[in-house]
This record gives structure tokens, sequence and C-alpha cells, in this order.
């Protein structure tokens, strides 16, 4: 298979009962590709993720991950108690040991190089992202899977954050699947959209789906703002301007 | 040498401070401190049925330590509020306890000893074994230790790295159990935990790294059981409150050189 990660007809249950959080979702991502999903609160973004990793078990469907995949995983809200004494340097090293010239050099990659010798609980937002970030980078992942790895962090923060993901992409040849709140930036930033309510409402270039109806009723008033982007974008093309308003590229639309 | 009855509770005291600081460390990061805490109270439940089975108060003790960390597991996973099901189940252990011991006729005359730990009164036995559980945890944590931090540090970290993070808890719970097992003749059972938490809790602002902090932790707890053991000796004082003293005041000593 030519895909990373394919998965047909994911149905998730909440654990311990049989409320669906995720109905039927189809799911590939290739090399190099950045991939994003949004939605709302709650719209199983973090369930997909979880299940393509194989870390929740799966009501129906499956999930097909290429034999020998490497995976460089940021989790959600990652929060490391106050009460365990790390540096970054040992951070690293768990739970496969790894040599001081690659922590070095993975540091350096996420623009962290001076923060080694501190203290976990001593490093701001955007360090520790960029630390997590470094840390998913050891191994050389083929596909690095970040769930909102941009919470806490200021506009310039994320802004810097998505440039940082694109560049080591671009370094790496390293595929990205996303999870993220910051629509404007995540438009910009990915190749493909994936917009997520519990099913797969729309998906696409960021263009297709920041016109689509149905990602504009989930995110009213916010999604205008994206769609402006590519109005505004496309003030030098009006060639495309009317294919955006009839979303004839519908995958998996319902 | 093992002749001296001095002697013997120095080493026994050793053989406990050598697991107190490793498991402590993980009692502390893990915030397992009620946990341990209901673990070591079932141990007099233990001792009361070892008693009237006229069986190894060590057998007795390790097996209601294993049951208790069990019935723990398994109601934290009913989705109770932890803190709520610890202290329900710390105190009824300790209040069924010494309930059931009161049927004991021999123990009910040295009940003290069971909940303070009699150190000096420790034989060459009761040596062995302290060494040989101590050992056997020392080996199974350090087989575990990487995975045993990382699910420590973050579980989903853990299990994007194949770690199964239950497994880990599990094996934390065993050897709290062990430890609990092998302490009550040193500390005895309202104590256990205060070993286990406060030479780990002094050493969490010394160290920079969780093995210095695990190394720190064992020195200060066998420091505390040297100056323990002494005081007691010369002021006439119970040992094992002692040497928990001597650990408190280390504490509050290192509270002064914290380093964040």
């Amino acid at each position: 298979m030519s895909a990373l990660i394919e998965a047909k007809g994911l149905t998730i249950h909440r654990p311990g009962s049989h409320d669906t959080v995720l109905q039927g979702v189809d799911f590939r991502i290739e090399p190099q590709e950045i991939v994003t999903v949004v939605g709302p609160n709650g719209s199983g973004k973090s369930s997909l993720i979880r299940a393509l990793l194989g870390h929740v078990p799966l009501a129906a469907g499956r999930v097909a991950r290429k034999a020998g995949l490497r995976i460089g995983y940021v989790p959600q809200r990652v929060q490391v108690d106050t009460t365990i004494p790390m540096t970054v340097r040992r951070f690293l090293s768990l739970p496969r040991r790894v040599s001081g010239d690659v922590a070095a050099r993975v540091l350096t990659h996420t623009g962290v190089e001076e923060v080694g010798a501190r203290q976990l609980t001593q490093l701001s937002g955007g360090q520790f992202q960029r630390v997590l970030l470094a840390r998913a980078l050891l191994h050389d992942p083929h596909l690095l899977v970040l769930d909102e790895p941009t919470q806490g962090l200021d506009q310039p923060g994320i802004v810097a954050f998505y440039k940082l993901i694109e560049e080591v992409r671009r370094q790496t040849g390293a595929a990205v699947l996303m999870v993220s709140h910051d629509l404007l930036v995540v438009m910009r930033a990915s190749d493909r959209v994936i917009c997520l309510n519990g099913h797969v409402c729309c998906e696409g270039t960021p263009q297709h789906v920041s016109s689509a109806p149905e990602y504009r009723a989930l995110f009213g008033a916010e999604a205008e703002g994206t769609l402006a982007l590519y109005q505004h974008h496309h003030d030098h093309d009006h060639d495309h301007d009317a294919a955006c308003l009839h979303p004839h590229h519908h995958a998996g639309a319902s | 040498m093992l002749d001296d009855f001095f002697i013997r509770a120095v080493l026994a005291g050793l053989g406990v401070a050598a697991v107190a600081g490793p498991l402590g460390s993980f009692v502390v990061w893990r915030r397992m401190a009620y946990f341990g805490d209901s673990t070591a109270h079932a141990a007099i439940l233990g001792v009361a049925v070892s008693l009237a089975f006229n069986a190894s108060i060590y057998a007795g003790t390790l097996l209601v330590a294993l049951a208790m960390a069990l019935a723990v597991s398994v109601l934290a996973t009913r989705g109770q509020a932890m803190d709520t099901v610890l202290g329900v189940l710390s105190h009824s252990a300790l209040a069924v306890g010494l309930v059931a011991i009161s049927f004991v006729p021999q123990a009910r005359s040295d009940l003290s000893a069971y909940l303070f730990g009699d150190i000096l009164a420790v034989g060459r036995t009761d040596l062995a074994l302290i060494w040989a559980g101590a050992a056997g945890v020392l080996a199974l944590l350090a087989w575990r230790w990487q995975r045993l931090l990382t699910a420590s540090v973050n579980e989903e970290l853990a299990m994007a790295a194949g770690i199964d993070p239950r497994v880990e808890r599990m094996i934390l719970s065993l050897a709290l159990a062990v430890v609990v097992a092998l302490s009550i003749r040193v500390v005895g059972s309202l104590l256990i935990s205060a070993m286990l938490i406060v030479p780990a809790a002094a050493a969490r602002g010394l160290s920079r790294t969780p093995e210095r902090m695990v190394g720190n932790a064992t020195l200060i707890a066998s420091f505390a059981v040297l100056a323990g053991l002494s005081a007691s000796l010369r002021l006439d004082t119970p040992a094992g409150p002692s040497i928990v003293t001597a650990a408190a005041l280390i504490f509050a000593v290192s509270q002064a050189f914290r380093r964040g």
C-alpha cells in the first residue's frame, strides 16, 4: 500500500457504553502529506487519532498501518507532574535511551537547543511543545501525529509552531497528521483538511473545505474568516471562485 | 556479628531503606501516598489472619496487602473518586484489622509491635526475608525501570511506545505489597508509608533527575535508620517512630535547600 495509514468504516464507542463517538469514518494519509483534522469539541478528533494509533478498541471498521511504519506522537495536553524531577535531556531518553548527539540534533531541529539541561517544569508553553516535537522526531518517524500541538500558545507562538512543522516536513520528509483548533493557520499550513463531527462532514483541500456549507455550519463566524482568506487570495485568480460555492468534491458528506 | 540485636536492627532497617528509596519515589511521582497507606493498614488485618492460622506473618501480610492493592485497582476503574475509595479502604482495613486482632489473645499484648514495628526484636530469619524481599523488589524495579518511568511521566506517551500503563501499575502494586510485608517488623503498619514518602519527598527538592532522586531518597532513608536507631538506643525512645522522626527532620532541613 502507498498510504502510511488507511482506515475504513471506523466506529468507536465511548468506553463502557454504546454511545457512538465516531461513526463510519474513512481515512488515509500519504507519505509527506500534511493532513489536519478540525471539528468542534467532542467531535471525536482525539478518538480518531487514538484509533489510528491503535490505542482504543474499535466497535467496527479496520485500520491498516504500513508495515514498519515509525510514528512520532505528541499527545494532547501533556502534563508532566511537577513531582518528577526531569531534565529535557533525560526526558528524551524515555523509554528508549538516545545518545547525547541525537538528543542535541532533534533539539536543534526544533529550535530549542539551549534547554537540554533545564527541568521540564521550567519551560515555557512554546518551549515545551517544541521539546515534545523534538522527542517525536527521535528514531526518524515516517509520520508525525500531533494532537492539538498549539494548545496554550499565543498567536505568534502558534504561527511559529506551524512554520516549524512545515520546515520539519521539508527537512525530514515525514508526513504530518494534526488535530487543531487554529482554523486560520490550519488552512494555510495543510495539504488536506478533514472536518469532523462524529463523522466526516467534509474533506479536501483547505480551499475546498473552507467554502463547504457543512464546515461553515459547524464553525459559523470563525469559518467566514477562513473563507475570506481564500477569497482574498483569489482576487488574483478569478477562475475558481464559483467552484468553491458548490462542493462537488464531497467525500463522505452525509 | 549478627548475634548483636542492634546490628540486626541496623541491617533490617537498611534493607527497608534500600527499597523505600526507589519505591517511595514512585509513590511520590504517581501520587500514590494514600494508596500506600491503605495497603499498609491492610497489613494489620494480615497479621490477625496469620496469627489465627498460625502462619508466617510475612505470608499473611503479603496476601492481604496484595488483595488490598487489587481491590483498589478494581474500584479505581469503576469511576469512583480515588481519594474517597482509598479513604474508605484505608481506614476500614485498619479498623477491621484491629477488631480481628482482638480475637487473637497472644497478639493483643504486643499490638503496638505490629502498629509501630519492633525492629530491635528482628531475628536472623527476619533479616534474611527482609533482604531477599528487598533484592527481589529492587531487581523488579531495575528490570522495568524505563517503562515504569515513562508510564509515570505520561500514560499516552507510554502507550505510543508500546507500553501498557496498566501492567506497570500492577507491577508497582505488587512491589508495594511486598515492601509492606517486609517492613511490618521494622517500622510497623502505621509508619510504613512514612518510610516510603518522607525520604522521597525530602529528596525531591535536591534532585534534578529521577535517578538522582532515587539515590538521594535511599541515602536519606538509610541515614534516618542509623540516626533513629542510635537515638532510640541512647534516649530509650521507640525505634520505628524514632527512625521516622529522623526522616521528618531531614525533610524539614531539605526544604531550606530546595532547587525547585
